[in-house]
């Protein structure tokens, strides 16, 4: 009996609460905080008070501690409903609260974690540049000692939950050094929002998520204590790594819930539509798209849900993790296009939520490393020649 | 206070499907809920005991699967939960459910307060909680919409009740049972960490046995009902009408057919 596919009694009673919570309070808000581009305290704070920040972090510092697969399941349940919510959840738990909890000392972690996990602060991760994206190594913003601080120039951009009125600290990514082979030192040190020299500026336009925060942050000999550095000076392209790693987990649990959400509105639309005296669904080649698109789901659900347990259970996995994030992307990408082509013309309509399905999509195969990024990330994990760059 | 709440599983509604041979319940593959009302009682305990404290005790009549509504109200927030279940129970009609439900409840022991829902969304009569009040001798006060007033010093109650013409103010002694209807409050969602409290309890079952019921009271045996047939309703022939112009012609040709039709006079 090694295989078993049941879910615990707590995580479907998790799932419930958060379909629910997603049904009753987001989904009667989220077309209109998309179109006004608002990001939504009151619904952050929901989600905290319902204990959906921190849900690997142990009680003593806030947080619920049900696991990986709860998490997953409670952003899969609100990217099924609405992708922007989903995003201030995942970014906030996966790139916000889990460098702090997993690299952070008894201190930083006493002080950040707590407000974080009640969803009444954010914190934000700040890797990519400008000039260094999908080469997070290349990052130019830089630390230098002095005393007692580090001293911080450089900017960062798309940063995730980073200049809302509660945005409450930054983990940045910063070059401190030079190492022995010549390449550059990196580390990550946190930045209270609001410390003299680190400004933001709120990014807006969006196609996607316009319901979330993403920011712009200048360092300009922006000074924080030298005890601000997060683990070990030099550990910030690991820490960097392993953050992202879990992150695609949540990137993923985006993508299959979004495709969900996409294929129940495309189900329930091809049932009630009638074209040539009956339902459009009954056309055999919509039937297929339907049919298509359940089965997609399902392979992405068992692909993600590996990917968890194996994180769950201390195994390595950030082979599973790249090809879940990959995989239920871009098949998101596939059952959101069906699901417009179901919906006809309005599927081009805002008041359909299929609409904002369709936008949103597109950001999961490109966030945290883009397909392709995924793609070298696997092709190295399965021994091809070179480093598939 | 020490508040004593009734609540039932039933099947999901939005997919309930009858048998068309048998004109029965379909129950495989059919999810279970709480009865919605009952949501909205247990709400209305936990609001009462954050205003007064106490205790809130759930206690539920069904078989073992029933296990789920109780996890959901410790999940939200319920001190204790009962799980009143054994074979003798099977058949039992609302009659026998009252007695049973009053019988755990005498166990509990001294309650201030009884709440159910106005009814079922499955059986929807409406009787249980009129029955439960009859049998523990307390007054009944159906279809609450808000309660106005606790006094437990001088141990009354003054409620609104929603009837279908306006809304009605009573007082009444403690202890006393209460039906509640949905405009009474907004049940909460529960959390992560009330959900995980609530997975990893055991709930104790009370058997016949446990609560002293007289198996003469319960069951079929304690049921006079008898279900002779349990059938949809015909749908009512007839067909619909779309009148069209100016409001000051259709109004007075619509009342002119309701009046043919003799849905007004
Ligand atoms: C809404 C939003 C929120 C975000 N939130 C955060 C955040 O919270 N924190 C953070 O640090 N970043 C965040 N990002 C940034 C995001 O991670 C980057 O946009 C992403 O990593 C891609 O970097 P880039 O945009 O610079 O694209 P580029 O790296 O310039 O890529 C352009 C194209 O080139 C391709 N490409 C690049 N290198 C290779 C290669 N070696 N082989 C093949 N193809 C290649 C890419 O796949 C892509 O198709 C966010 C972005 C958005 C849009
Ligand atoms: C397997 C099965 C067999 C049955 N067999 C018979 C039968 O043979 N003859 C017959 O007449 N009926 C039978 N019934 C119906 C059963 O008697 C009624 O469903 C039950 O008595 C409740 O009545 P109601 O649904 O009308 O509830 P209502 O009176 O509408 O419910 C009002 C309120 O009472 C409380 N309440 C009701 N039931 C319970 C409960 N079980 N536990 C805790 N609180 C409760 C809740 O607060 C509820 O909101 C059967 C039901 C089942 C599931």
């Amino acid at each position: 009996m090694a295989l078993d596919f049941d879910l615990t009694e707590e995580q479907q009673m998790l799932r419930k609460m958060v379909r629910n919570f997603a049904e009753k309070e987001i989904a009667p808000v989220a077309q209109e905080l998309d179109e006004k581009e608002e990001f939504s305290y009151g619904l952050t704070k929901r989600m905290g008070d319902l204990g959906l920040f921190g849900p690997f972090v142990p009680e003593e510092y806030g947080g619920s501690n049900v696991g990986y697969i709860s998490y997953i399941i409670a952003v899969e349940e609100i990217a099924r409903i609405d992708g922007s919510q989903a995003a201030t959840l995942a970014a906030g738990n996966s790139l916000g609260i889990s460098p702090i909890y997993y690299y952070g000392n008894e201190e930083q972690k006493k002080k950040w974690l707590p407000d974080l996990c009640a969803g009444i602060a954010l914190s934000s991760f700040g890797l990519t540049e400008p000039n260094a994206g999908s080469d997070a190594g290349a990052s130019r913003t830089n630390a230098v000692l002095d005393g007692d601080h580090w001293v911080i120039n450089g900017s960062k951009i798309f940063i995730t939950n980073s200049t809302t009125d509660i945005s409450r600290v930054c983990v940045v990514q910063a070059v401190t050094g030079k190492r022995e082979d010549g390449r550059n030192e990196l580390s990550c040190i946190l930045v209270p929002n609001g410390t003299p020299g680190f400004t933001t500026k709120t990014m807006h336009g969006k196609m996607v998520w316009r319901a979330s925060n993403t920011g712009e942050l200048y360092f300009q000999d922006c000074r924080v204590p030298k005890e601000n550095l997060l683990g070990r000076r030099g550990d910030g392209f690991h820490q960097m790594l392993a953050t992202l790693d879990g992150g695609r987990l949540s990137i993923a649990a985006m993508g299959l819930g979004g495709a969900q959400g996409a294929f129940e509105l495309a189900l329930k639309y091809s049932n009630e539509r009638e074209q040539f005296g009956r339902p459009i669904g009954s056309f055999q080649v919509n039937a297929f798209k339907l049919a298509d698109m359940a089965t997609e789901i399902e392979l992405a659900r068992l692909l993600l849900y590996k990917a968890c347990w194996l994180c769950e259970n201390n195994r390595p996995f950030s082979k599973e993790s790249a090809m879940a994030k990959m995989f239920c992307s871009e098949m998101y990408h596939r059952v959101a296009n069906q699901a417009v082509q179901l919906h006809g013309g309005y599927g081009l309509m805002k008041e359909y939520a299929v609409e904002r399905h369709y936008r949103n999509q597109k950001l999961l195969d490109i966030g945290e490393g883009t397909s392709e990024v995924q793609r070298i990330v696997i092709a190295r994990h399965i021994g091809v020649p070179g480093r598939a760059l | 206070m020490k508040i004593a709440v009734c609540i039932k599983q039933v099947p999901d509604t939005t997919d309930v499907k009858i048998d068309p041979k048998t004109n029965t319940l379909i129950r495989e593959g059919v999810t279970s809920i709480c009865n919605p009302f009952d949501e909205y009682a247990i709400e209305e305990a936990l609001l009462l005991r954050e205003k007064h404290g106490g205790e809130v005790h759930v206690i539920t009549m069904g078989p073992p699967q029933a296990i789920e509504v109780l996890k959901n109200a410790l999940a939200v927030g319920a001190d204790r939960v009962y799980l009143v279940s054994d074979k003798a129970f099977a058949g039992s009609d609302t009659l026998a459910t009252a007695y049973a439900l009053s019988k755990t409840i005498q166990k509990i022991g001294e309650v201030d307060l009884v709440i159910c829902g106005k009814q079922a969304i499955d059986g929807d009569t409406a009787q249980v909680g009129p029955g439960v009040a009859t049998r523990l001798g307390i007054p009944q006060l159906t279809y609450v919409s808000k309660i106005r007033e606790i006094n437990l010093e001088k141990k009354k109650i003054i409620v609104e009740r929603l009837l279908e013409h306006g809304r009605e103010v009573v007082e009444s002694s403690l202890p006393a049972l209460l039906t509640v209807v949905k405009d009474i409050n907004e049940p909460r969602l529960p959390s992560l960490l009330g959900i995980k409290k609530a997975a990893k309890a055991q709930i104790p079952t009370l058997t016949a046995k446990d609560i002293g019921a007289d198996e003469n009271r319960i069951g079929l045996k304690g049921s006079p009902t008898w279900v002779v047939k349990v059938f949809s309703p015909e749908a009512r022939g007839g067909s619909g009408e779309m009148l069209k112009g100016e409001l000051t012609e259709i109004v007075p040709l619509l009342v002119n057919k309701l009046m043919d039709t003799k849905f007004i006079k």
